[in-house]
């Protein structure tokens, strides 16, 4: 599984890495998103991966932590969600002003001479 | 007495207030911009005091060590968050402040008028620098940023036009990307410490095997690039000339300070997680920060030489100095810290006030100033500029010409104001290690100082006789006392700093002491005590 896990979120980021740096906004906001889903699962597994078990529990006494997941990593993976969502949504609006004001979507805001 | 004293709450102050200022004026009208200017300078001013207080009860011994803790939500440090106030983290509240407050002045007739919510944005800002300076906790570090950054944002496109959105594409960009470094560095780490409080990672980092210490150092080495694209070391810094120069004045000198808050988190993370010594975890990465700071000051020395447009020479002058801080820190001697930070001080302020400055100078040029001077240069015209002979210099323009002269010298290093001597006890510092003599490295980190410090005198000065005497018939400006007292301010605290030299390199000198003691910080933090919770019978 670890496998698996590591090779997806290589490629997603791979991907991500690739449209950045491509010259159109919407693929650059793309590729973005690609890396911020790959850094999101990122820093879940980081707590380690773990089938079945809950992150937290009602149940009175010292729970053991053999039983349960890692919360910290889910509460960060959280946050990390809402702020790159927050972000992307303001390089959206960015680059529909940038793209009303300049009449390109290039990220230069300028075409290239020679295409 | 369960309850906390009443001055630990002032640690959150500096957070909580610009939020709650910037949020409840989001749906006021931009129609009573005046109500929503004082709202701002009263927040401003609050956080002024509350940083004075900060950086006095820091100094003494009213908290133990001078290190202030406040534990969020009233949980024990490595689980919850904690905010942690040192020296160096009251230092920066203040410089913040201080420029918020020229900033603000400087900005209420003009700029923040032009655009909407600047106020809201501006105490956003302040609330992500206050935050990140404060916080205690790698991951609470990485939200504060992000807000600094998403304010930020909004504040590089004040003012939209295609200049400043072309610029702020970038610059988002590349801060996005950056972010997601600083979130797989944290990871990371978490992932091989199993905490992120930063002052608990010091503590346990001596007793990590070496798998594990070798992913820290993979999660550490990834933060800081994150770290050091906002300080723009060469090559990650390539964003920030073009930034600095589309951004409207008052917010690239905010961004001044910004790019100090990588430097500034560096300081706090390596001095606590590798605190030099002997073994594995020795002085790990300071090589590369040493000679990444080289380069930079390189790299801002040549860029400065090359530019015409005053913004430009800024962004370059503001390379110089991160690089200058990052080889600093790299350098890693004790000593040099507490004159890296004297000079982090000076250059701050005197480049936030150029920064201002240049709006007077773009209204004394006309429009096509700049394109004309390049083609005098390109064709090596040797106009004459018409001779005033018997009409004296009128107020305005002298103001301003002193005034740049003032951060020209600050910002170069010449004598007599405050950049001479932060580069002389720079000097003095590697000039005379605590142990041999100065080795190679510090030959060529002076060199490169010196050099660039020549660098940007060519440049400052062609561009003010440029500007000044050759330009032909100048104009005077009109100028506001709003606009001109804020500038006069940072350069009076220019040469305050000079006069002051030995108080303030003394208090440095503390800063540095204490943030080289990281057992300390790990004894206060990891010590603090909860508050009790109150007994069932006293509950209402």
């Amino acid at each position: 599984m670890e496998a698996a896990i590591a090779l997806t979120i290589g490629i997603v980021f791979g991907s991500g890495v690739w449209l950045v740096l491509r010259p159109r906004t919407f693929q650059v906001i793309t590729g973005l998103l690609l890396m911020s889903y790959a850094v999101n699962l990122f820093i879940f597994v980081m707590g380690r991966l773990w089938i079945d078990q809950p992150p937290l529990t009602l149940a009175p006494g010292t729970p053991d932590p053999m039983l349960h997941a890692d919360p910290l990593s889910q509460a960060l993976v959280l946050t990390a969600i809402v702020i790159g969502f927050a972000t992307t949504a303001l390089y959206l609006v960015m680059m529909i002003g940038a793209r009303g004001l300049t009449g390109t979507d290039h990220v230069d805001a300028e075409e290239d001479d020679d295409e | 007495m369960s309850a906390l004293a009443w001055q630990q709450h002032l640690l959150m102050l500096p957070i909580v207030v610009p939020l709650l200022v910037g949020a409840l004026l989001i749906p006021v009208n931009e129609k009573h911009h005046f109500g929503k200017y004082a709202a701002s300078l009263l927040s401003t001013l609050l956080l002024f005091a509350c940083a004075l207080l900060l950086f006095r009860w820091t100094d003494s011994e009213h908290w133990p060590g001078g290190i202030g803790v406040y534990l969020a939500a009233n949980w024990s440090a490595p689980y919850g968050i904690a905010l942690m106030a040192d020296r160096l983290a009251a230092l920066m509240l203040l410089l913040t402040a201080v420029l918020a407050l020229a900033v603000l002045v400087f900005a209420a007739s003009r700029w923040s008028r032009i655009g909407v919510h600047f106020h809201s944005l501006f105490q956003f800002l302040l609330m992500g620098l206050n935050g990140a300076f404060l916080t205690n906790d790698l991951f609470n570090l990485f939200v504060f940023f992000e807000v600094m950054l998403a304010a930020s944002y909004g504040l590089v496109l004040h003012g939209y036009n295609v200049e400043r959105i072309r610029a702020g594409m970038q610059y988002i960009t590349v801060n996005l990307v950056a972010s997601f470094l600083f979130l797989i560095g944290v990871a990371l780490i978490y992932a091989s410490a199993g905490t992120l409080n930063i002052s608990d990672l010091g503590a346990r980092v001596a007793a990590l095997g070496a798998d594990e210490l070798r992913l820290l150092k993979i999660g550490v080495g990834i933060l800081a690039l994150a770290f050091l694209t906002k300080s723009a070391m060469w090559p990650l810094g390539f964003w920030l000339p073009t930034t600095y120069a589309a951004a409207s004045p008052p917010v690239a000198a905010m961004l001044v300070l910004m790019t100090k808050v990588g430097v500034y988190a560096l300081l706090r993370v390596w001095l606590q997680v590798f605190p030099g010594g002997n073994g594995p975890r020795a002085d790990f990465g300071f090589t590369a920060l040493f000679y990444g700071g080289l380069l930079t000051v390189l790299f801002g020395g040549v860029g400065m030489l090359a530019s015409q447009a005053p913004g430009r020479i800024a962004g370059y002058g503001a390379i110089v100095s991160s690089g200058t801080l990052l080889a600093v820190i790299g350098y890693g001697q004790p000593a040099l810290i507490a004159a890296g930070l004297f000079y982090l001080l000076g250059s701050t302020v005197a480049m936030a006030a150029l920064m201002l400055l240049i709006e007077f100078i773009d209204r004394i040029r006309t429009p096509g100033a700049s394109l004309l001077a390049v083609t005098m240069e390109a064709f090596a015209i040797d106009e004459k500029p018409e001779e005033p002979v018997g009409v004296g210099i009128p107020g305005t323009l002298a103001f301003l010409g002193l005034a740049f002269a003032a951060c020209a010298m600050v910002i170069t290093g010449l004598p007599p104001l405050s950049g001479f001597i932060a580069k002389f006890s720079l000097f003095h510092a590697l000039l005379n290690p605590e142990t041999g003599a100065a080795g190679p490295n510090a030959w060529m980190l002076m060199t490169l100082i010196i050099a660039a410090g020549l660098a940007g005198t060519i440049s400052l000065m062609r561009f003010g006789v440029r500007t000044f005497w050759a330009a032909g018939a100048v104009v005077p400006p009109r100028l506001q006392i709003s606009e001109v007292a804020p500038v006069a301010a940072l350069l009076l605290l220019c040469v305050g700093l000079t006069v002051m030299a030995g108080p303030v390199t003394d208090y440095l000198q503390r800063v540095s002491d204490s943030l080289h003691q990281p057992g300390r910080y790990i004894e206060r933090v990891l010590g603090e005590p909860i508050v009790p919770n109150p007994p069932e019978g006293a509950r209402p």
